[in-house]
């Protein structure tokens, strides 16, 4: 397999915010079946990198390519639709709809149904693999309630559960333990390793927690401002004394 | 097409062009700090031309000097500006401001219907003239063409207006708070801003504009019950053409509306309605913010 | 949306009332119910754009274009097929909102509803001014409308009309509660809660707006070609912007969240409208944006939503609360 194309792979890409370099010629490749934590201060780019790899932001230079192909300037959409699904620091769910709902337009968009409007949503099959996947993120309970009355670490499961469910080959999880209690971070981790590991699903996972990053990756990525210091395994980045002064301030 | 009609199209959009700014400059406004479509404002308009009319009509009847008429359409604009202004921000608006657009929308356009028809309660369905503020002044010609001293007064008038809302915007301390306002609501609470009164203020302020137009076009017209609805329509086609919220888009658009029309009526008077709309979709279209107004964050 | 196992009291008992209307109610009473059943499909229309979020203020453009088609056909050929007419008139809706939509479907909040404005006033122009065509503020006739070829004895036509409409409008209910079912059904009102979820969901939220304003297009358009043969005249005015208002205004009234808010508001509109302008013909336009007002800030639900708590008062003693 090791002549596959990467998932990913960026070629100097660069992107500026006024005077601000959210991305500085950043290489990087991952391959099929990887695991990567990619750990950073608030402002080192770690976002930024997320959202230019499926397409919310353009780069200024340098190229970002899927599955070997130049997809540079793709909307999200397209995107999507080429495997590459991703989580958000905010979760962003459909507020007014029950859990089971937003996991069904999930199911949804990724047969192209979006439109149509004639078969309904509720359908046995969408249904099935809907409970399932709610069951796997432990929210089996919550199906028919509203998401306003999902726990908080739940809201971020379900955000997660919801691009889980576009079957995609590689997930970007931007901060997955963010905005989570102390006491529910590492259960929400658990859950969603778990799926991960029984999936074999390519992961990427963007945490500010170096412990969480310990914890789960198995490769991880520092960034410093928009540049990619490091790049190996937890223990011989995370041990890195440049790694830990940019990251948590001292060595 | 000659110089002769060519004069004609201008002097005629001109004037109009006055008119609809008075009428629209109140609506960017609006717009523009309390960001609600105020589909109740041409029915300002024609409140005010109704009470300067009125109280035109009345003091003329007591046989006072006819140059009084001025300051009786100068009265109607303000007296209607302060009532229905605070009214309707503070009793109506001031309820629904974190609502949806639906809302905000259903329940300017209520307002509306409600002022369409009280104008007919109080006043009656016949028409409403008065034409001594008119006449008064005169008439002068261009080229063969007659035209009255009032439609320049007008024009006069309209554009110290546009110079002095500019000068009071930029220029003074309110016209500040007022932009820190439309720039940032909750910053601008933070600092201790009374956010609140600065849109019940600007909210008359935008009716004052409104009832002015009214009154000051009122006595080139007949007044009658559903002159609101027109301007109404046409105040939107103005203020998505210049921008919204913007002053100067106000007066840009105001000319453009006016001289289009102006256009129409003389050369393809059919479509003098369609050439309007055409050009707010045209506008809307390859700038959906308006000729002047700010780009929104496009998402995705 | 969960099935429910009640048996449905409220839509039986209506459908009853509603077939029972020619026995019961006098002529001029029909006709109100025609015309509230016809306006009722272009008040659905605005309706579906509520729930994804987004307001329509110029519905009554499609509207209009059912009601010139039927105008046209008899003025053209002297055509008054219903059946075949309500076909065309959908088509023609849709065939209108699939080209403006290819803008519409760009824009969101105020800026769609000024273009929806826009369009709408121009078509009112136009139709106001090419009076050689159109008849201009005169307007065209309709004709008297046959049934598949069955024209009906004078006596009975207003009765044949109300049936016909009455079955459109059920054969439209059940279409939009298939539609309200599926997944575009759901997609509108996720648009209101979330654009970018939907994005990366790898769907265009663009497409899911024009694909619902075509749709709608043709909904409100049928809704013209019946209300032009229940009034048996068109003008211009069924373009104009107070008409799209009130088409929202009703969808509001009666609660936009149901299909029955917007058929209860558009039967409740139309009696208002008729008893106020006989009685108060000054004043009826400010009692209708008074009982707005009151509905707006007090219970945006509208109608439908107060019937609803109010069933929900009476069943929550034996704990069956509805979840919608």
């Amino acid at each position: 397999m090791a002549d596959a194309a990467p998932i990913v792979q960026t070629l100097d890409l660069t992107k500026s915010f006024g005077m601000v370099t959210a991305a500085d010629r950043i290489n990087v490749q991952i391959q099929g079946g990887e695991l990567v934590g990619i750990v950073g201060a608030n402002g080192s780019g770690k976002t930024t990198f997320i959202n230019i790899i499926t397409g919310y932001l353009k780069p200024d230079r340098g190229r970002v390519l899927l599955m070997g192909k130049d997809r540079t300037g793709s909307p999200p959409r397209a995107i999507v639709k080429l495997g590459i699904a991703r989580s958000f620091q905010i979760p962003q769910l459909y507020t007014s709809l029950s859990v089971l709902e937003n996991l069904l337009l999930s199911l949804a968009a990724r047969a192209g149904e979006a439109t149509t409007f004639w078969r309904p949503l509720y359908r046995s099959s969408w249904m099935e693999d809907g409970l399932q996947t709610l069951e796997r993120f432990g929210m089996k309970a919550y199906a028919h309630r509203p998401v306003n009355e999902l726990p908080e670490g739940g809201r971020k499961l379900l955000d997660i559960a919801l691009s889980f469910a576009l079957k995609p080959q590689l997930l970007l999880l931007d901060e997955p333990t963010s905005g989570v209690s102390i006491e529910d971070k590492f259960q929400v981790m658990d859950t969603l390793m778990k799926v991960v590991e029984e999936t074999r699903l390519t992961t990427v996972f963007v945490e500010h927690d170096m412990e969480v990053v310990q914890r789960y990756g198995r490769r991880v990525l520092a960034f410093d401002n928009g540049r990619v210091i490091a790049d190996g395994t937890p223990e011989a980045v995370l041990a890195d004394p440049e790694v830990r002064k940019a990251v948590l301030g001292r060595v | 097409m000659n110089i002769r009609l060519l004069t004609i199209i201008v002097m005629d959009g001109t004037i109009f062009a006055a008119v609809l700014f008075l009428l629209s400059v109140g609506l960017t406004l609006i717009f523009g700090v309390l960001r609600i479509l105020n589909v109740s404002h041409g029915g300002i308009y024609a409140f005010g031309a109704y009470m300067a009319t009125f109280l035109t009509i009345k003091i003329l009847g007591v046989g006072a000097n006819p140059y009084l008429s001025y300051l009786m359409l100068l009265a109607g604009a303000i007296i209607i500006g302060m009532i229905c202004g605070p009214i309707i921000e503070r009793v109506f608006l001031r309820r629904i401001y974190g609502s949806d657009q639906h809302i905000q929308l259903l329940l300017t356009f209520s307002i509306f219907l409600i002022l369409d028809d009280l104008m007919k309660v109080i006043w009656g369905t016949k028409p409403l003239f008065v034409s001594e503020p008119y006449t008064l002044l005169g008439q002068f010609s261009i080229g063969g063409i007659l035209y009255s001293w009032y439609q320049v007064a007008l024009i006069g008038v309209s554009i110290v207006f546009g110079a002095a809302l500019v000068w009071m915007v930029n220029g003074t301390r309110f016209g500040k708070i007022v932009i820190s306002v439309i720039n940032d609501r909750e910053m601008s609470q933070a600092i201790g801003i009374n956010v609140n009164r600065i849109f019940t203020i600007s909210f008359t302020l935008g009716a004052l504009c409104a009832a002015l137009g009214g009154a000051l076009i009122a006595p080139t017209i007949a007044v009658v019950p559903g002159f609101a609805v027109d301007a109404t329509v046409l105040a939107f086609a103005v203020i998505a053409i210049g921008g919204m919220g913007s002053l100067e888009g106000a007066a840009l658009g105001s000319l453009i509306v006016g001289l289009l029309r102006a256009l129409a009526v003389h050369l393809l008077p059919e479509a003098d309605l369609v050439v309007v709309y055409l050009a707010m979709i045209l506008v809307l279209v390859v700038r959906p913010e308006g000729l002047f107004g700010e780009a929104q964050l496009r998402r995705i | 949306m969960e099935q429910s196992r009640r048996i449905p009291v409220g839509p039986i008992l209506s459908a009853v009332a509603l077939l029972a209307v020619p026995l019961v109610l006098p002529d001029w009473m029909k006709f109100i119910v025609t015309l509230a059943l016809s306006k009722f499909l272009a008040v659905l229309a605005v309706a579906l754009f509520l729930r994804a979020g987004m307001v329509t203020f110029g519905h009554a453009m499609f509207y209009a274009v059912g009601a010139y088609v039927v105008g046209f056909s008899n003025k053209l050929f002297a055509y008054h097929g219903i059946l075949v007419l309500l076909v065309i008139g959908a088509l023609v809706g849709a065939g209108v909102a699939a080209l403006i939509g290819l803008i519409m479907a760009r824009y969101r909040e105020v800026f769609f509803a000024m273009l929806n404005l826009a369009f709408s006033m121009m078509l009112y122009g136009a139709f106001l001014k090419l009076y050689w065509v159109t008849g201009g503020t005169d307007g065209l006739g309709t004709g008297l409308p046959t049934f598949l070829g069955y024209t009906p004895a004078r006596d009975n036509l207003r009765d044949v009309q109300y049936y016909a409409t009455l079955v459109v409008a059920g054969l439209v209910i059940y279409g939009v509660y298939r539609f309200l079912a599926s997944p575009l059904g759901y997609y509108l009102k996720a648009r209101a809660d979330n654009e970018i979820r939907i994005e990366y969901s790898g769907e265009s939220v663009q497409r899911v707006i024009y694909a619902t304003y075509v749709l709608s297009g043709a909904l409100a358009a049928m809704g013209g070609v019946l209300a032009a043969f229940t009034v048996g005249h068109i003008v211009p005015e069924y373009a104009f912007w107070i008409q799209s208002g009130d088409f929202v205004f009703v969808a509001i009234l009666g609660g936009f969240e149901s299909v029955a808010g917007p058929l209860v508001g558009a039967i409740a509109f139309e009696f208002i409208r008729t008893y106020a302008s006989k009685y108060f013909p000054n004043e009826w336009q400010m009692v209708l944006g008074i009982i707005m007002l009151v509905i707006i800030l007090f219970r945006p639900g509208g109608i439908w939503a107060i019937y609803e708590s109010l069933v929900a008062k009476v069943r929550r003693p034996k704990g069956e609360v509805a979840h919608g």
